[in-house]
Order: structure tokens, then C-alpha cells, then sequence
């Protein structure tokens, strides 16, 4: 298990000082301006040499995404954009931190900011999150008084503001040009790529968006040493990650753990076992709600990172949000749950995903009722292949997969019920 | 999914002063010419104050940020956190109801809101204290079920513990937010498995739950006042530093004039006489989105070029035969009209024969910038007064639109 001493959020649950004076006891905003001073170059090489995936969900490296930012300036400005759209089903990780920690999000910001020529950032956040925002402004006015914002912030001789922003309920607005035209003060649809938010994003100008986890371990990672980060996890799956296990545990929690630490162990250490046993064990949703379930058996003995579950079990670690499913629950209507989200915030350009997510509800709703034919099943399926793929953005993919893992896996259970279904039905025209 | 503004709109929207100058100053976060970025943080805020998003809302923000009032109307119809039509007194209650949470019990809280609420979502109570609906993951999914009441995320529910909830907000008691089965924020319920440290010298509650306590605004509506205006990032001399070390950001890309706007110019340079006394006020009109787009970042560069305004003849009552119904202007309300009256406007004629002077003159008065021109009243006002009828007009006497509130 992660010792405290190696955890970077040492406040995930507020219960130490949430001031900057707080933060400062616990070895945040120390030394920042030495950091900077070792240039753009190191800190990008660093951030590479640590091996940190982005913490978003598609797990792309951080370092690599820095560097696709221009070096020099073409007469535009450069944004640093920070993703805390928190909308994934089953995540609550960086809730966590901007409340309780917000002061490792700041330093990051300004430090990636710095990185990549960027003289501000706007951090982008849910519109639920007003008690979150309240805190997060709160620890940045108190940056700014305390000269570690603003103009030469920290000393560092960088002039740097941070921004808060805010959505309204649009889970598409965690896509980074859906985030990026919200911030613009339109409707949350994503942009065709290219051109990417490095060449051209916010306002037309370079922009890299990031998760706040991600911008929120640089700090800890350039002092601590890029070994040290590197030396968690397996081979390219490196560092700490927060954990969020919810569903049918006996103790749901956020928690930071390593990466490639084995599920059983992160549910039994922190979590108090499954609920009614292991054997009790139905199914588990690895990384938040667009990426396919996985059938209990196999997970006991999972790895907890990037490859394993893409590679092995053909899920994902996704925001590492961990849903934990026994065998009390109806798992076809939890899957039709996610469908139904899925049709609720399709932000409706593309048609494939408007019309299909749409389609998907509706076969999937007749499924948790055992009334369809067995032929449906294969329909369902091809249906969601030809929305995987058809779509601008990842959302058509998002809403196909948790189907396809349904059906991968738990295709008896929905034989079952249709037959059941129909058996009942012709019980019922006999007695008549 | 389709959404559409409230049948019944109120007359006008204008942000409390306080709330006014909290817009204001988000628009600083933003480079010049970028303002448009603020609409939702100031939709926001007008549902904050008001409980819902009203047309008028959505015309003043729009006004505000010089944008044309479809893409505000997009966007609050878009972002699914917008209440397009009103909401319950005391508030307006969001269970989440997502896979996460719908394991976990959320159907029983649906349930309770069915039941003590109302059967069907967005309608408010019998009492008319609340109004609820299911909303999609509101991301606190190692507390489930849980709820959003106004500012505040209320975690770990129970269908016993919700409806005590319920209840408490009813009869106007304090209630804290937060986990209500004794867990502290996001740590295992039966004792932290990590960072032990600090669990003894704790505070009293979350970081969010102290912020709900400490400023008692969980269901308030916000006036502004509530807490001190602070915009640390314009420096004490003005300058926004990292704006100012950056290079500028490029203007955004100039909108194409919406078609009934350039068949109406095209109009205008084939018949300059005939609308001239409209055509000069544009300079007074600022909220013509066109013209303020331009000029997003200085609002008040249109006042150089505006005309001094002139008071109007007024009467001081009707003339014989009784005031005209000045309803019958698109563009005009009860509202409207009665403050009309105030000014001494009772007759068409009066309101057709005003000059560019006399309009800004009125449109100060009325608080409506830009109206005037807009709906075009001194051309509706000449139809009338002359005895003909206008379409609006027309439609105005049929549908009785007006009769349950005149």
C-alpha cells in the first residue's frame, strides 16, 4: 500500500488546514520559483521522464502534450485551459482537490502555464460545483494577496493570472473543444480536429487542456524527481492516481493509490470488501461509465492501470472511477441507465450519435424488460458499431462501448429475461 | 432534447446593483472583444437571483455582452443547469440519478420527491415551495444517492434522512449540508485507511459543508451582497499582469448580419426619407447586437456619437375619448404601457411623431434600450394612429393575450 509520505494530495479530505498556510506546512508552494528557473525545457523533459499519463480518462502523456505547443510566440497568446468538467459517470476525484487541496492545482497551473509560454489559464468547472468554486476562488484571492498570482507570481518573474470559469450541466463540455467553445460563451460542440487546440484553440490561439489532476501532481512530481514518480506502477503506467470506488462496496471512497496496484487489494485495503463477499461480485465498471464492464470473476485479480485493463479485459482505466456491481443488482438497467445518459447529453451535431444514442435507449430500455426478440441483441450491437467511429468526438464511442461490454458479457442474462419474458406470456394466453 | 422558453414571461429582468457589478467584473476576466465568454457565468447569476431564466433575462444578458439574443437563447437552452421555466420558492431540488447513484437508492429519493412534491419533474409544489427533477451524474459518486439543493450537495441520502430534509427546508430550519450519515467528505465511512494524521485536529465540517454554514446562502436568492466583490486579477493599477505580458489576443471573427437585418438595411438605403427619423437613432441604440459588437469592451464609446435627447410633449392624461391601447404595439405590455401613461403617452399619434431626440429621451426613461427601435413602435405607432391595422395588432385582439392582465 502507498505509504502518506509518498501521497501527493495529503489533504484529500480537508481535515488539515485548507488555507495556503496549511498548504505551505505541508511542502506546497515551496521553492516554485526555483522550479521555473530551470526553464521550459527541463520542466518538459521532466514531466516526459516521469511517464505521466494524463489523468482525464484517455491517458495520453503529459510531457508529449506540453510540447506540441509552439516554443516561440507568432504574435498570439498562449492559454493554458484546465479540464474540471467532472462529469464522467462514477468520477469524483478532482472535486476533491479543488475543494480540499486547491493550493497543488494553483502551483501547477502556474508552473504548466509557464511551460508552455502561457501568461494565463482558465480553469474550467462544472456548473454544479459552486461550493468547489466558492473554495477554489477563495485559495486563489489568497494567491494573489500573497503575491503568488499575479504580476512576477511567486517571484518567478512570470506574469500569470488564473481564471475560474464555469458550464451549466453539459457533460459535453469535458471535451476539450466542446470545453473550449463553451469557454467562448457558445454551445458546448465539439470542433472538427485538426486543427488541434495546440495549433489553434481558445480565441483562436494555441491551447492545451488539461485534467486537473494532471496540471495538480506537477508541482510534487518536479520536486520529488521524475525517478520517484516513475518508480509507482508498472512499466508505462507510472505515479500515483486517485481512485474513486463507488456502488456496492462496504466503504465507498476517493483514495490515492499507485498505479497497477491489483483491484482486490484497493477494495479490501480502503474500501472494506465487496459487499456480501467477493462471491457476491457481479460486475465492475473500471473507469467511469464509458468504458465497458468487466464480469467479477475476472476482475479479483486486475491490475489497476492503462494496459492491463485495456490489454487483458478489453475495458479501460479511464478516470480510474471504479462502480462496483453485486449480484442484487439489475445490471441490464444499469447499463440502460448509462444509455439513457448518454441520449440526455449528446450535444446533437453529429447524427449518428443524436439519432443512435436515441436508438440505443430505446432497444435498451425494451431489453430491461425482456420484451424484444433474441435477434435484437445482434441488431443493438451492430448498431453501436456504426456509431463507434462516426462521430466527431469520443461521446458516439463512449455510448457504444458500456453495450457492447454488456452484451459481451452478460448476453445470457439478457437471453434469459427475453425468454422469460415470452414463456410468461404464452403461461398467461394458455390459462386464458 | 427539446426545451423552449416559459409560456408566461415577466415584463422585465435588470440585475440587483450588487449583482450588477459581479457581472461586470467577470467580464474583466476575459480580452477585450472576447465578453461573449461571460454569458453563462451570467446567466448564471440571473438565475441565482431570480430562480429561473426568463426571456428578458436572456435579452438583458445579451444586451450586456453585445451579443445577438439567439446565441444567448442557445446557449440557455443548451446547458441543461438552466431553468427555463420557474421554479420552486425555496428550491428547486436535483437528484442525481445516474447509474452510480440509481444502485445506491437514488429511485427511492426520486420517490420521495414524487410523493411530496409533485408527480411529474419541473412542476412546483402545491405549496409552490419546491420543484424537482432528476438530473444526470452531478460527480459525488462515493456518496450516493445523493441530491443538489440550491448551492449545496447533500450526500450518503436515505429516503428517511431526504424526506426529514425536505421537511426541515419547508419549515425554513437550517440544515447542513454534506454527507448526513456522519462521514466527514469522500473518506471510507468506517475510518481512514490513509492520511491519519490530521483526523484529530479536523474542522468541524468539509470544505464545502463550512462554506454553506459559514455564508447561509444554500437556497437563497442572491442579491450580490453576500459577499464582498473581489477581482484580485486587475492589479492596483488597473492592469490585468498576465494579460499585459501576453501578446494580444486576435478579435473574433466578425458575425454575419442576420438575414432580416440585411434585408432591412438593404431597405432603408432604397428608402432613406421614408424611415429617416428611425435610421439616425441607431447611433443611440447600443444594443443593436451588430453595432455593439464592434464596441463590446467600451460601452460607453456610444455616447459620443449619441444625440442629446429631448423631451417629448406629454400629456397629462388621455383626451377625450379615452387613451389608445398602446398594448397593441409589438414590443409593449402591460408593464410598458402603464409606464408609458406615467410619462404621458396616451395615443399613437404622440408615439408617431417622435423625433430622434425625443426617442432617446424616452428610451432612457424606460430603461428598455433600444426597444423603441428594435420593435419598431413610431412605424407601428403611424399604422395605427392612421387607423390601419397592424399584423401584431391584428393578432393582439384575437388571441386576447392581454385580457387576464389588463
Amino acid at each position: 500500500m502507498l505509504k502518506d509520505q509518498d501521497r501527493i494530495f495529503t489533504n484529500l479530505y480537508g481535515m488539515h488546514e485548507r488555507t495556503l498556510a496549511g498548504a505551505q506546512k505541508r511542502g506546497h508552494w515551496d521553492g516554485t520559483a526555483g522550479l521555473i528557473e530551470k526553464g521550459r525545457d527541463w520542466i518538459i523533459q521532466t514531466m516526459k521522464d516521469s511517464g505521466l499519463r494524463g489523468r482525464g480518462g484517455a491517458g495520453f502523456p503529459t510531457g508529449l502534450k506540453w510540447s506540441f505547443m509552439p516554443k516561440e510566440s507568432d504574435g498570439r497568446p498562449a492559454y493554458l485551459v484546465i479540464n474540471a468538467d467532472e462529469s464522467e459517470p462514477g468520477t469524483c476525484k478532482d472535486r476533491e482537490i479543488m475543494r480540499h487541496d486547491p493550493h497543488t492545482l494553483i502551483e501547477g497551473a502556474l508552473i504548466a502555464s509557464f511551460a508552455m509560454n502561457a501568461h494565463t489559464c482558465y480553469i474550467y468547472l462544472r456548473g454544479e460545483y459552486i461550493r468547489e468554486r466558492e473554495a477554489l476562488q477563495a485559495a486563489i484571492d489568497e494567491c494573489y494577496d500573497k503575491g503568488l498570482l499575479g504580476k512576477d507570481a511567486a517571484g518567478s518573474g512570470w506574469d500569470f493570472d488564473v481564471f475560474l470559469h464555469h458550464g451549466a450541466g453539459a457533460y459535453i463540455c469535458g471535451e476539450e473543444t466542446a470545453l473550449i467553445e463553451s469557454l467562448e460563451g457558445k454551445k458546448g460542440m465539439p470542433r472538427m480536429k485538426p486543427p488541434f487546440p495546440a495549433g489553434a484553440g481558445l480565441y483562436g490561439c494555441p491551447t492545451t487542456v488539461n485534467n486537473v489532476e494532471s496540471i495538480a501532481v506537477v508541482p510534487t512530481i518536479l520536486r520529488r524527481g521524475a525517478e520517484w514518480f516513475a518508480g509507482f506502477g508498472r512499466q508505462n503506467n507510472a505515479g500515483t492516481k486517485l481512485f474513486a470506488i463507488s456502488g456496492h462496496v462496504n466503504n465507498p471512497c476517493v483514495v490515492e493509490e499507485a498505479m497497477s496496484i491489483s483491484f482486490e487489494e484497493l477494495i479490501e485495503k480502503h474500501c472494506g470488501g465487496i459487499r456480501g463477499g467477493w462471491d457476491n461480485l457481479l460486475a465492475v465498471i473500471p473507469g467511469g461509465s464509458s468504458v465497458p464492464c468487466v464480469r467479477g470473476e475476472k476482475m479479483k485479480d486486475a491490475i489497476m492501470d492503462f494496459d492491463y485493463l485495456r490489454g487483458e479485459l478489453g475495458s479501460g482505466l479511464g478516470t480510474a472511477a471504479v462502480i462496483v456491481m453485486d449480484k442484487q443488482t439489475d445490471i441490464v438497467k444499469a447499463i440502460w441507465r448509462l444509455s439513457k445518459f448518454y441520449k440526455h447529453e449528446s450535444c446533437g451535431q453529429c447524427t449518428p450519435c443524436r439519432e443512435g444514442t436515441g436508438w440505443m435507449m430505446r432497444v435498451m430500455d425494451r431489453l430491461v424488460r425482456g420484451e424484444a426478440e433474441l435477434e435484437e441483441i445482434d441488431m443493438l450491437w451492430d448498431v453501436t458499431k456504426q456509431v463507434e467511429g462516426h462521430t466527431i468526438c469520443a461521446l458516439g464511442d463512449a455510448a457504444a462501448w458500456p453495450i457492447q461490454g454488456l452484451i459481451r458479457n452478460f448476453r445470457e442474462e439478457i437471453e434469459d429475461r427475453i425468454k422469460a419474458q415470452k414463456t410468461g406470456r404464452r403461461g398467461a394466453l394458455a390459462a386464458e | 432534447m427539446l426545451r423552449r422558453l416559459h409560456s408566461e414571461q415577466p415584463d422585465s429582468f435588470a440585475f440587483t446593483p450588487a449583482n450588477l457589478a459581479w457581472a461586470e467584473a467577470q467580464m474583466t476576466k476575459y480580452p477585450e472583444g472576447r465578453q461573449a465568454s461571460a454569458v453563462i457565468p451570467l446567466l448564471w447569476r440571473a438565475q441565482e437571483q431570480d430562480g429561473w431564466i426568463s426571456k428578458p433575462a436572456i435579452e438583458y444578458v445579451a444586451d450586456m455582452l453585445g451579443m445577438a439574443y439567439i446565441r444567448v437563447l442557445e446557449v440557455a437552452s443548451f446547458y441543461f443547469m438552466f431553468q427555463l421555466q420557474p421554479t420552486g420558492s425555496v428550491a428547486h431540488i436535483q437528484v442525481c440519478g445516474t447509474t452510480s447513484c440509481m444502485i445506491c437508492g437514488a429511485e427511492d429519493l426520486i420517490a420521495v420527491c414524487k410523493d411530496k412534491i409533485s408527480p411529474k419533474a419541473h412542476t412546483i409544489s402545491e405549496d409552490g415551495k419546491f420543484s424537482w427533477e432528476e438530473v444526470e451524474c452531478l460527480g459525488s459518486c462515493t456518496n450516493a444517492p445523493m441530491a443538489q439543493i440550491g448551492k449545496d450537495y447533500y450526500e450518503d441520502l436515505t429516503a428517511a434522512s431526504f424526506t426529514k430534509l425536505l421537511d426541515d427546508l419547508a419549515a425554513g430550519k437550517d440544515v447542513v449540508p454534506g454527507p448526513q450519515n456522519g462521514r466527514y467528505a469522500a473518506e471510507p465511512k468506517s475510518g481512514l485507511t490513509s492520511l491519519t494524521e490530521y483526523e484529530a485536529g479536523k474542522p468541524q465540517y468539509n470544505a464545502s459543508a463550512e462554506l454553506a454554514t459559514e455564508l447561509g446562502d444554500g437556497v437563497k436568492r442572491i442579491q450580490g451582497d453576500e459577499v464582498p466583490l473581489l477581482t484580485p486579477w486587475v492589479g492596483k493599477d488597473g492592469v490585468v499582469a498576465g494579460r499585459a505580458a501576453a501578446e494580444p489576443t486576435p478579435a473574433a471573427p466578425e458575425r454575419p448580419k442576420p438575414a432580416a437585418k440585411q434585408a432591412e438595411a438593404a431597405k432603408k438605403e432604397a428608402a432613406p426619407k421614408k424611415k429617416a427619423p428611425v435610421k439616425k437613432s441607431d447611433a443611440a441604440t447600443p444594443a443593436q447586437p451588430e453595432a455593439a459588437a464592434a464596441k463590446v469592451t467600451e460601452p460607453e464609446a456610444d455616447a459620443a456619437e449619441a444625440v442629446e435627447e429631448k423631451a417629448p410633449e406629454t400629456l397629462t392624461t388621455a383626451r377625450e375619448g379615452g387613451a389608445d391601447d398602446l398594448k397593441l404595439l409589438k414590443g409593449v405590455g402591460p408593464k410598458l404601457e402603464q409606464t408609458l401613461n406615467e410619462l404621458g403617452f396616451f395615443h399613437f399619434d404622440q408615439i408617431a411623431k417622435w423625433t430622434e431626440a425625443e426617442v432617446v429621451w424616452v428610451d432612457a426613461r424606460l430603461k428598455f434600450k433600444g426597444r423603441i427601435e428594435r420593435d419598431g413602435w413610431i412605424e407601428q405607432a403611424k399604422q395605427l394612429a392612421a387607423g390601419e391595422e397592424t399584423e401584431f395588432a391584428k393578432s393582439a385582439k384575437t388571441d386576447g393575450r392581454y385580457k387576464d392582465k389588463s
